[in-house]
């Protein structure tokens, strides 16, 4: 059947199984060739397409929760959502959070997946406490960051690439209502923001969305968002189902409704220097999943998202020249996340690193495929990267520079059985074995 | 807390619904042909809520033991007030052609062992004159089509003994569910080419809550089956025999 990300492209025709158990996914995997895992397919490009591609949606139960002390055990296929729509009420959250709750366990440690929180709490990985691992010789190992460490760094962040994922244990916070009270800053320009988050470095969360049409001295200018859990309130977990986006939409129309989102705050009476509000989680961490498959807005092209990493110290300078080439070839989507990431962690592919972090999307065309490697130059000239879980076509070249611990993620691969079992189209294009 | 059995409690459509009962903390007892993923559901919903899960396998297709199993079912409940059978399987039509005893598989599979569980669970409450009785039938079972008409008879076949049976349990307070779901992506449906009539078993397990809790006799799931039920129902056989469904 055919398959894509969430971007809708690449699209490839796959033959897809359906595995509901341990031993199930290991009979999927049996025979010559290699396969590749699939969770929620939130990844944007390539990384859960191949071949062979195991939905391991199926492996969606709940094994073991301890009161005490908040870890929960749960297959790979367990959505964030569902563990929000069941521990919320008990007065537990997630560690990390990223921009949509429609993502699988499994996914978000493959990807090692950050949140608003990266800066004080880093990733979802440094909260998972163990991994029960299905190696490419059909054995089960128990992987954490004292048992068999070296896998357990090489599987975090590691985009399925070591095996299958089956179950993890992460640590949930305590938290006494479901509400986040979220401060917005108006930011008029680049050095505005940054300033505004180096204010802020203690907030809970931060994120700030950018125009990235703005240019000249508006270059930069920003909503910043804060955001800390309240303090009392509900404990509520969303249960609306999102909205269905059922046709492919022209494509053009998501950016004036952002472009009017925005100016709408920015230049609007509610928005003097700083607003304080208080919204239900949901809203704060995954305002786009109020509406299903709004990929489609789109349309049928697709588009492919662009988020790279800069070192703190490339800082300033790094992130106005690429802003400044996006706002010039006016391709880009209107609004662009905005991120300062704290320290990096041990992991052998892990993108988060001490530095800004920003993402946008473009619509497939072939003008934007050019502009993008232009992009990767100044990123990589900067000694940045781009988010593997994102990419749906940078070259080997990019990938083994942003990277440079390939070399040793290759080799945990080879020791544990990996090679030529598991691949994804994204793998064999950035020339992994 | 509600004592609530599931047969068939492996499906998707009942894994799904049974999470729904277990964040209401009720006790459910759950029976399936295999014990091993009933017991990795068991934990599962213990840890969303449930009062208490007890499993015991069950094939469907032996009659014999049907009798002893909602028993013991009762037994593990202390009791029981809802019951919920969700079991099926969408046969091979070509083959049913073919071969009778497939077909024969089929609706022993899909109406007889329903029909046997049905006598006994209806014994049951009309003697406690409480609960609900609910059965997971289908819009295929509203009529029969070229292309599924072993199991929409099965499926018809059973809405029609519910009519009987809500007929004769009325006198004792006893509410009986026809619940008849249009497309479902599960397993069952695994290799078709889905469109946007398309719902996940999550939508159908809600509406099974609340027509249990609404009292409800007959729901469609999603609701607009029932429109699209009425309006195939109402082209005449004379037009319908020529078409290609
Ligand atoms: C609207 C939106 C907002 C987002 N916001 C953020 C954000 O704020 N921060 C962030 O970090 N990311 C974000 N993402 C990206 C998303 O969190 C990641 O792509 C995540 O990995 C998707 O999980 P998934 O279950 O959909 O995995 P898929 O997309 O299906 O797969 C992603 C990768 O994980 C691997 N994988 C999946 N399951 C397993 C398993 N069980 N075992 C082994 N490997 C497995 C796949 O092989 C693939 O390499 C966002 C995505 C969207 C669509
Ligand atoms: N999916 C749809 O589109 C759709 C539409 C209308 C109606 N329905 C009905 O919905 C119900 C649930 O189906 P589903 O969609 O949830 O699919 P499913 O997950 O495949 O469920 C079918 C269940 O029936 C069980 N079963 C089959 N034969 C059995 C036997 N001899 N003994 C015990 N259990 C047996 C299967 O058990 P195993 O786990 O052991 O295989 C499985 O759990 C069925 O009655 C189906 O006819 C489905």
């Amino acid at each position: 059947m055919e398959l894509c990300g969430w971007g809708r492209y690449p699209r490839i025709d796959a033959q897809v199984s359906y595995p509901r158990s341990a031993a199930q996914c290991a009979r999927s995997m049996g025979g010559a060739g290699s396969v590749v895992a699939r969770g929620l397919g939130r990844s944007y490009g390539d990384s859960s397409l191949g071949p062979r591609v195991l939905d391991l949606r199926g492996l969606d139960h709940f094994l073991g929760f301890d009161q005490a002390t908040g870890v929960l055990t749960c297959a790979g296929g367990v959505s964030l959502g569902d563990i929000l729509r069941v521990f919320v009420p008990r007065g537990w959250f997630l560690p990390v959070t990223p921009g949509t709750r429609f993502v699988t366990v499994g996914g978000a440690i493959a990807s090692d997946v950050h949140g608003k929180n990266h800066h004080v709490d880093g990733s979802f990985t440094d909260h998972v406490s163990g991994i029960e691992l299905l190696l490419g010789n059909g054995e089960r190992v128990a992987v954490s960051p004292t048992e068999a460490p070296e896998l357990f760094h090489a599987t975090c962040g590691g985009m399925g690439l070591t095996g299958v994922i089956l179950s993890a244990s992460l640590r949930l916070k305590p938290i006494r209502s479901g509400g986040i009270v979220e401060t917005t800053i108006r930011a008029p320009d680049l050095d505005a923001v940054l300033a505004a988050f180096d204010d802020n470095a203690g907030a809970s969360y931060s994120v700030a969305w950018i125009d990235c049409l703005a240019r000249g001295r508006h270059l930069g200018r920003s909503l910043l968002m804060l955001g800390e859990h309240a303090a009392d309130g509900p404990l509520a977990a969303p249960s609306a189902t999102p909205w269905p986006v059922p046709f492919d939409l022209p494509a053009g129309l998501l950016n004036r409704a952002t472009a009017s989102a925005f100016n709408a705050l920015f230049y609007g009476k509610a928005l003097r220097e700083r607003r304080t509000r208080r919204i239900p989680f949901a809203r704060f961490f995954c305002p786009l999943d109020a509406l299903a498959d709004w990929n489609r807005l789109y349309g049928r092209p697709g588009f492919v998202q662009y988020q790279f990493v800069l070192p703190a110290a490339a800082g300033v300078a790094g992130l106005r020249e690429v802003l400044g080439r996006i706002a010039a070839s006016g391709r880009g989507s209107f609004l662009a996340v905005l991120k300062v990431f704290g320290p990096a962690n041990a992991h052998h592919l892990s993108f988060p690193l001490a530095g800004y972090t920003l993402a946008l999307d473009f619509k497939v065309e072939p003008e934007v495929l050019r502009l993008l490697d232009q992009l990767d130059r100044i990123v990589a000239d900067h000694g940045g990267r781009l988010y593997l879980t994102k990419d749906a076509r940078m070259s080997e070249a990019t990938f083994k520079a942003g990277y440079p611990r390939w070399q040793e993620f290759e080799s945990v691969r080879a020791r544990y059985h990996a090679i030529g079992r598991f691949a994804s189209t994204q793998s064999r294009r950035l020339g992994l074995q | 807390m509600k004592k609530i059995l599931i047969i068939g409690a492996t499906s998707e459509i009942a894994e799904a619904t049974a999470r729904l009962w277990a964040a209401q903390g009720h006790r459910l007892a759950l029976r399936g042909r295999d014990g091993e993923r009933l017991r990795a559901i068991a934990v599962d919903l213990g840890i969303r809520g449930a009062g208490a899960v007890d499993t015991a396998p069950l094939d469907v297709n032996d009659f014999d033991a049907h009798a002893d199993a909602i028993d013991a079912a009762c037994r593990a409940l202390d009791g029981i007030d809802i019951a919920l059978i969700a079991h099926g399987t969408l046969g091979d039509q070509k083959a049913c052609e073919r071969d009778f005893r497939r077909a024969l598989r089929e609706l022993d599979t899909n109406a007889i062992s329903v029909i046997s569980l049905l006598t006994h669970l209806g014994n049951r409450f009309e003697a406690q004159r409480h609960g609900t009785i609910a059965v997971i039938g289908s819009v295929a079972g509203d009529r029969g089509r070229q292309s599924n008409y072993v199991y929409g008879a099965a499926k018809g076949a059973v809405a029609i003994f519910l009519q009987g049976l809500r007929n004769r349990l009325h006198a004792a307070g006893v509410q009986v569910l026809t619940i008849k779901p249009g497309f479902v992506d599960t397993r069952l449906t695994r290799s078709f080419a889905k469109g946007p009539l398309w719902v996940g078993p999550g939508r159908i397990a809600a509406d099974i809550v609340s027509a249990i809790d609404g009292k409800a006799d007959v729901v469609y799931t999603p609701f607009w089956w029932r429109y699209a039920m009425l309006a195939i129902r109402a082209i005449p056989e004379r037009l319908f025999k020529t078409l290609r469904l």
